[in-house]
């Protein structure tokens, strides 16, 4: 196997969602490839590092704020829609439109 | 993420009453699911737009989009995918008025495979990102994520931060699978790339 093939594995590698022969060839890569050891390992460390690091979380304060103006546009919504069912009757497009 | 499943009959799941009982003009039922999704969804908005204003407007629109939009929901793929789909939408439409210059899509795939070869293998620090305050931190990985295309921390996002599916990523993308698991790649190596000058092993620096 050559580094090339090896990344291009590498992603289903770290997601373990590969056959269990492609994986063997992987590691048996590994055990000698000091270069792409390095490069999933630091890999791995990015996604890990990105999962913990709470960026951009949501502020309390700003959450009741966002909270409270769709909770509000919703209601004008709802009172809009029964004032005119016939806008509000369930619409057969599909969800994915 | 609550991951929530809907298999043949077993009984509807609490998202599934919560959608249903919204649908019927529950508001109350709604704000469960505002509750329930808001902070992943901001931070999705976040990360697509690298704004804070537009990260709280989007928030406020596809909640509210989707609530005027329950009607279509037809239940075949998850309410959160969904909503998550919706917001990604108003993200990028977002991303687009700041940037009018700019061709924003989450199609966009102009990269060559050159682009995410690793060019600098360095091994890290044990632990690197304890090497910094949690505000530098937050700094570091704000400034890395920016630098890459809409489309590839888009992907990026969803998938390693969020924890949704490549399956999942793909429908709310309305990418195939092969293309998430692409993009994703690349955001991976890129990002890896890009935080090697904060994180690799200093000289001096012996712990193994």
């Amino acid at each position: 196997m050559k580094c090339s093939d090896f990344l291009k594995e590498l992603t289903d590698y770290l997601d373990n969602t590969m056959d269990p022969h492609t994986k063997a060839e992987l590691e048996e890569h590994l055990q000698w490839c000091h270069n792409c050891y390095v490069v999933c390992n630091t890999t791995k460390s990015t996604i890990e590092i990105y999962r913990g690091s709470e960026l951009y979380e949501l502020p309390d304060d700003l959450r009741t704020r966002i909270h409270t103006a769709i909770i509000s546009k919703c209601k004008c919504h709802q009172l809009n829609a029964d004032a005119s069912p016939s806008k509000h009757a369930a619409d057969p497009e599909k969800e994915s439109s | 993420m609550e991951a929530i499943e809907n298999k043949g009959q077993e009984a509807p799941s609490e998202e599934t009453i919560l959608v249903e009982a919204a649908r019927s003009g529950d508001i109350g039922a709604f704000e469960s699911l505002v509750r329930r999704y808001d902070r992943n969804v901001f931070r999705i908005a976040q990360h697509i737009t690298q704004n804070r204003e537009d990260a709280e407007d989007v928030v406020q629109d596809a909640f509210l989009k989707a609530y005027q939009n329950l009607g279509q929901f037809q239940g075949q793929s998850k309410f959160y995918t969904w909503l998550v789909r919706i917001a990604v939408n108003e993200a990028l439409m977002r991303l687009r008025r700041r940037r009018p210059e700019r061709m924003v899509s989450i199609d966009e795939d102009v990269k060559t495979e050159e682009d995410s070869m690793p060019r600098e293998i360095a091994d890290w620090s044990p632990n690197p990102e304890q090497q910094y305050t949690q505000a530098e931190l937050k700094d570091i990985l704000g400034k890395t994520i920016q630098g890459l295309p809409p489309s590839f921390r888009t992907v990026f996002v969803l998938r390693d931060v969020e924890g949704l599916s490549t399956e999942e990523t793909a429908a709310a993308l309305e990418l195939s699978v092969p293309a998430v698991k692409s993009r994703l790649l690349r955001a991976r190596l890129q990002l890896r790339e890009r935080l090697n000058k904060y994180f690799k092993r200093r000289d001096g620096d012996t712990r193994p």
